[in-house]
């Protein structure tokens, strides 16, 4: 009943005309950046981070909220009409969503998308604030050797599970902890990976990494490949779904949210897995197996919720452990960081107030999303139209902007550019981002609880090894890790048995 | 001699089309019907797809027109790529179809219809749709 109250608290704080105005003005945004390929929530919220700074924390978030929400409805818009999802969860939606647009039932693709995310979203966050006090409660009971654990699994998962290459996954980890180490080292006080700069002492600020892989990386990479091909947009009139829709999808929308919530919670999550396995039980259990691949409405139910369930289910690790597990949630712990809030487990506790309002925003931006993308989702579709010059060089001078307003230092400028071409490198070769800037954010704070473990065993090592929690963590990351070489032992062992029988 | 039509999949567009049509054969000339883009943005309602373009050639074959269908897609204004066709084509007609305009919208946006008006090296027609 406890969190209850609390909730009802924080619907109080939202509940003011300024904070529903910045929750209108976070979903708007994202809904936009969502529809657009190639820009996502995560560069929005780098790039508007630095202009936040004059608002309050809460109010911040509020937007930051909208725009991770609103993200996940603009891209299944762009999957639908014109088959290039804009994000990778989205890429399963386009499978059928575009497929039905192409049949002429574009409306009823992108209305089952919307209420599908509507519902998944308002359930995935009524779990979060079932789970999310219960996951504290467990945590606080941590130590410094399970939180390293839990860290180094986030950074498996987020490089082993996600993606299609391993080795390109921890190349992308090693290059985000190395920037996360340029700076003074916190125990010592040794400057570390600064060249004698001093500017580099306080280390590369996260916002200057996240702005530059994401906005500047993707710009220069856009400005190589402009493809001088628009493609076709579908044309589509007001969302809207007849009974027979109805009655199809939202068996697919309560299934996928199950898929999607428990992925999104686990530190080595994201919403991928989900939504393919979404598609995979809509395609077995489905009394029309034979529209399947010709525009089925519970291909796009299914995975559609599955992705926005695992959005909410983002947020429990981040809001309970300080644990992004996607890079919207990355950049926004980054965000706590910046507004002098220690993420954590302790972050219930002492920024309650803030923590609830947020949860509140969420459920009061799922309804202005569905409000505001049923009828107007045509218009959202015309936003395709802006010349990509156009809307790049207005990225690059947000991104420059708030590189630059950091710190007020000229020197993070030039830190942008390289990163930036740092970006464009890593999508040249097929670098994933997200381990990148999951190893920014979270390698500082694992190398911390380390030394600290380390400082309490004396420095035996065997102090990073803390408990029953670590233990179980420990032989997880081994499989992750080890799971290529296993499968091969397991596939041939069965091989082996089916020959002998 | 050629005579050539701006051609975009609008109603305006189509009635430059027949416009064309109706003059090439009045003047027994070849007709050169051209769609443009700049193509750098995801989608452009301007650029005609394969099957508008399918269509268009059906139709005048059809007609009986001597014609010649041409996509430019290479990141210049449209009415760049006309005037500068119609000054290499020898080009006798330029035939454009024209659309209103409300006063916010002409002050937003430049036009290339004008644009078209005021630099072609030829006489331009320009059509309504009706």
């Amino acid at each position: 009943m406890d969190n209850l109250t609390n909730l009802l608290n924080g619907f109080g704080d939202v509940l003011t005309p300024m904070n529903l105005l910045l929750a209108l003005l976070g979903v708007t945004i994202g809904t936009a950046v969502g529809v657009l390929p190639g820009i996502g929530p995560a560069m929005t919220v780098a790039l508007l981070l630095p202009i936040t700074y004059g608002l309050e924390p809460t109010q911040a978030f509020i937007m930051f909220a909208g725009i991770f929400y609103g993200g996940m409805y603009g891209g299944s818009t762009t999957s639908i009409l014109l088959n290039t999802p804009g994000e990778s969860s989205s890429v399963v939606t386009a499978i059928e969503g575009n497929k039905m647009a192409r049949a002429g039932r574009a409306a009823q693709a992108l209305a089952t998308a919307a209420i599908g995310s509507f519902v998944a979203g308002t359930i995935g966050t009524v779990l979060l604030v079932l789970v999310a006090p219960q996951v504290v409660k467990f945590a606080i009971s941590l130590g410094a050797p399970d939180y390293f654990a839990i860290m180094l699994l986030a950074f498996a998962g987020a490089t082993a599970v996600l993606g299609s290459s391993r080795i390109r996954g921890f190349a992308a980890l090693l290059l985000g902890l190395v920037i996360g180490l340029v700076g003074i080292d916190r125990v010592t006080g040794q400057e570390r990976l600064t060249f004698g700069v001093p500017q580099l002492a306080d280390g590369i600020d996260v916002v200057v990494v996240a702005v530059g892989i994401f906005a500047v990386g993707e710009a220069l990479w856009v400005a190589a490949h402009l493809r001088r091909r628009a493609a076709e947009v579908i044309p589509v009139g007001r969302p809207w779904m007849g009974r027979s829709d109805w009655r199809r999808s939202w068996k697919p929308w309560l299934r996928g949210t199950a898929f999607g919530f428990p992925f999104g919670a686990l530190p080595a999550g994201g919403a991928e897995i989900p939504t393919f396995l979404s598609y995979a039980t809509e395609k077995k259990l489905s009394k029309h197996p034979e529209e399947f691949g010709r525009g089925a409405i519970e291909g796009v139910a299914g995975p559609e919720a599955a992705n926005n369930a695992s959005a909410a289910g983002t947020l429990v690790p981040m809001l309970a452990l300080g644990l992004p597990t996607n890079a919207t949630a990355a950049v926004m712990l980054a965000a706590f960081t910046s507004y002098g809030i220690q993420p954590g487990p302790l972050l219930f506790e002492r920024e309650s107030s803030l923590v609830w309002a947020l949860i509140a925003s969420l459920f009061i931006g799922n309804l202005l999303l569905l409000l505001l993308n049923l009828p107007l989702a045509p218009a959202w579709a015309r936003l395709l139209q802006i010349p990509r010059p156009y809307l790049y060089a207005g990225i690059l001078f947000f991104a420059s902007m708030g590189a630059y307003a950091v710190n007020s230092q000229p020197l993070d400028l030039l830190l942008l550019l390289v990163l930036g071409l740092i970006g464009f490198g890593m999508r040249r070769f097929g670098l994933p981002v997200l381990p990148l800037i999951i190893g920014v954010i979270l390698g500082p704070i694992a190398e911390r609880q380390a030394r600290m473990s380390l400082q309490l065993s004396g420095g035996d090592l065997s102090g990073l090894v803390g408990g029953p929690v670590s233990y179980v963590i420990y032989a997880v990351i081994v499989l992750l890790i080890g799971w290529p070489l296993l499968r091969r032992y397991v596939v041939r062992q069965d091989r082996e048995r089916s020959v002998v029988g | 001699m050629t005579i050539l039509v701006a051609y975009v999949p609008t109603p305006q567009g189509e009635a430059a089309l027949r416009a064309g049509v109706h003059e090439s054969r009045l003047r027994r000339e070849k007709l050169l019907v051209v769609n443009t883009s700049r193509g750098d943005a995801y989608a452009d309602p301007r650029l005609a797809q394969e099957h508008d373009l399918e269509t268009v050639r059906r139709d005048l074959t059809e007609l009986g027109v001597d014609f010649d269908v041409r996509q430019l897609i290479g990141g210049r204004d449209a009415a760049d790529e006309i005037t500068d066709l119609a000054a290499a084509e020898q080009v006798s007609l330029i035939v454009i179809g024209l659309r209103h305009r409300t006063p916010v919208g002409k002050l937003l946006l430049g036009s290339a219809a004008q644009h078209i008006l005021l630099d072609a090296p030829c006489p331009v027609l320009a059509v309504k749709a009706t």
